[in-house]
């Protein structure tokens, strides 16, 4: 009788001890920060969009009825790398957020890169175009999704270098973004026998953009590259045909081009430019079902850009990693390995992986934009040219300078 | 020597903006004492209404040149009426304070439906094309603009330095007691002057719908370069506003061709200089 009593007692304990640490280990809360531009040039790319994509993704995942509680705060970077890095760190330090996805602007991406891994979160970027994030300012805590300046450059670029394109002169926006989005497309046009003869560094957010427009036009370079993005690049675009720059036998090479932007330029002016996106939302059954879930909760009823696909199929990714886990460790570098060592695959971007850099590698897709006859309804128009697959878009593991692949 | 002219001729298109709004506020500034904040606003609200008419009502580039202006125009008379009025005698900063939140509102409501990266407005048939002056390819549009502002703040300049109306309205400001006094019903004056000034902005904002991108940002980025221009020129000086808009453009015209970077930082570089040496503003006169 009393050794049984002992031995009831000894298990009850034990079994008490074994609940709290089950219970340590399957803490089932995740914070999730979408940090975005809300209102400015980059606001219709991502902003508001990419927070509903990430409320998507939390609903899709299933998880709440699993018993995980999921939140989702947003925040409005303005395009202000101190304003980033602020919110990052009262996030982390006060809201006690797990993840911060998106962040658009390659500025602050790279700002708000740093304070992540100081206070070991996960940062799924899908906004920022810099090829340093999983490059020299590479970090375990971070993974880049959608699109960089590396393969913007080896597609569009070597794309048009190959069609003979081998004269360049550049429209550059004065910031992190546009520097990188110049030298890693000056590094294929030399590669491919091309030649850069000049360029221009304009301040990000212009309104006027005839005075570098006429130096471009009178550099006689074959192809006019247009490292800038969202409002600078539709209103060069606009201000180029007004010019007749392309009549004159010049070309535009739209670097980096989302959907909104041709939305905002009109297939008039736009038709026939070339560049390249990794998500198009009429690119399959699965794209269209989940554009027309996501324009439905749009207040203009946009499908979403390439950015918002990125967020949602980031924090997809992320949930799936946390849910083989068994619980969230809050632990940003083990959580990142997670989702490196799983492949990815979502209806957006399909099959895919994670290098060990933090990129995540997918297929890339050539589009031209339709002419306005071709165009069947408010938001169609691209022509799919052509697929890279994604190790040939994206930089080489050979060649990337990330730290974490000497280790 | 030839990109040297072509710069010159943009910077004057830039410079045409910058005149038409920089009038606008001279005007508002110089009749009623308010910092019109709203500027932008109201300027961004031209383009909308231009794109409305377009887009809506089928009404032509041309109508919309007349019709924003008063649509706009009557829409800020309403603002004086209701709200700016109540601030006679009060302190700029209530003025500058209130027309700031009235543009706040009035962006963020745009924003809230039409997003930011904004609408196509074609430019018309009749001003499409350009033509090869030999040192630069000049789009017919943008010849029209400043042809088009400069025959407008000259009709402007007139109206108020030249015509008996703007006589009254001079008298207005300077001693409103005494003008109501020979019969004249100062307080609706103003109320056309503001609408006056305001519709300088919406027009403004017509002519740019076909260059940029008619964004509800729009007037944000432009007001700022703006009031540095009015602040160089001289506050509430109509000639002073007009010859400085078309100054400061040229000048940042120029800085785009010899140093880009700086162009977005050179006019209040200017106007840093400008407020150093002679504080009342190039052609303003001491309060």
């Amino acid at each position: 009788m009393k050794t049984r009593s002992i031995a009831s007692l000894l298990l009850t304990t034990a079994l008490t001890f074994a609940a709290t640490g089950v219970a340590s280990a399957q803490d089932k809360t995740v914070k999730i920060g979408a940090l975005s531009d809300q209102s400015g040039l980059y606001a219709d790319l991502g902003g508001p969009g990419s927070t509903l994509a990430a409320q998507m993704a939390v609903e899709d995942s299933g998880l709440a009825a699993k018993g995980w509680k999921i939140d989702i705060i947003s925040g409005d970077h303005q395009n202000k790398p101190d304003i980033g890095t602020a919110i990052a760190r009262q996030w982390f330090d006060v809201d006690k957020v797990d993840v911060i996805v998106d962040v658009p602007n390659s500025g602050v991406a790279l700002a708000v890169n740093n304070v992540i891994k100081e206070k070991n979160g996960v940062y799924i970027n899908s906004g920022a175009a810099t090829s340093d994030l999983t490059n020299a300012q590479c970090s375990p805590n971070t993974v880049h999704w959608t699109y960089d300046t590396y393969m913007l450059a080896h597609t569009t670029g070597q794309a048009l270098v190959k069609a003979g394109g081998d004269t360049w002169f550049f429209l550059t926006a004065d910031y992190a973004f546009g520097a990188a989005l110049e030298r890693d497309t000056t590094a294929v046009v030399t590669a491919n026998g091309g030649k850069v003869i000049g360029g221009v560094k304009h301040p990000l957010n212009t309104p006027d953009f005839s005075s570098f427009l006429l130096q471009a036009q009178a550099s006689k370079a074959k192809i006019i590259g247009l490292a800038n993005a969202g409002g600078d690049t539709t209103n060069t675009i606009k201000q180029a045909a007004e010019f007749g720059i392309v009549k004159g036998g010049q070309k535009l090479a739209a670097l980096l081009l989302f959907l909104t932007d041709v939305k905002a330029i009109g297939l008039e002016t736009a038709q026939g430019l070339n560049f390249t996106e990794t998500f198009y939302w009429d690119m399959n059954d699965k794209t269209r079902a989940f554009s027309k879930r996501f324009a439905e909760k749009m207040k203009n009823n946009a499908p979403p850009t390439m950015v918002q696909a990125g967020v949602y199929a980031g924090v997809r990714h992320y949930l799936k990693a946390l849910e083989a886990l068994g619980g969230n460790p809050h632990d940003g570098v083990k959580v990142v390995e997670k989702m490196k060592s799983m492949p990815t695959e979502d209806d957006l971007f399909a099959k895919g992986e994670i290098q060990p850099n933090g990129r995540t590698i997918h297929d890339a897709y050539l589009f031209e934009v339709k002419k306005p006859s071709e165009s069947k309804g408010p938001w169609d128009f691209y022509k799919l040219v052509g697929t890279v697959p994604g190790d040939q878009a994206f930089t080489p593991l050979s060649a990337s300078k990330c730290a974490l692949l000497k280790k | 020597m030839q990109a040297l002219y072509a710069q010159l001729l943009v910077g004057l298109i830039n410079g045409s903006f910058y005149a038409l709004l920089s009038l606008g506020l001279a005007v508002i500034f110089g009749m009623l004492n308010i910092i019109n904040f709203a500027h932008g606003a109201l300027y961004m609200m031209g383009a909308f209404v231009a794109y409305f008419l377009l887009n809506l009502g089928g009404i032509s580039y041309w109508w919309a040149l007349l019709l924003a202006p008063i649509i706009v125009g009557i829409f800020g008379m309403i603002l004086e009426r209701t709200m700016l009025q109540w601030l006679t005698g009060l302190d700029h900063l209530y003025g500058l304070l209130l027309t700031f939140g009235i543009a706040l509102i009035v962006q963020g409501v745009f924003q809230n439906y039409f997003g930011s990266s904004g609408l196509p407005y074609a430019i018309p048939d009749q001003l499409k094309g350009g033509m090869n002056l030999g040192f630069m390819f000049l789009p017919i549009y943008r010849g029209w603009v400043v042809v088009f502002s400069l025959v407008v703040c000259l009709a402007t300049w007139f109206l108020i330095e030249k015509t008996q109306l703007g006589a009254y309205l001079r008298a207005a400001t300077e001693n409103p007691t005494l003008v109501r006094a020979f019969g004249i019903n100062v307080p609706r004056m103003i109320t056309l002057t503001y609408g006056l000034g305001v519709g300088l902005a919406a027009l403004a904002g017509v002519l740019s719908a076909p260059i940029n991108q008619v964004r509800p940002l729009m007037g944000a980025d432009l007001i700022i370069v703006v009031f540095a221009v009015v602040v160089i020129g001289g506050m509430g000086s109509i000639m002073g506003s007009i010859i400085t808009g078309f100054a400061l453009g040229v000048i940042e015209g120029l800085t785009k061709y010899f140093y880009p970077e700086a162009s977005n930082t050179v006019v209040f570089v200017l106007m840093v200089l400008v407020l150093l040496v002679k504080p009342t503003g190039l052609t303003g006169r001491a309060a």
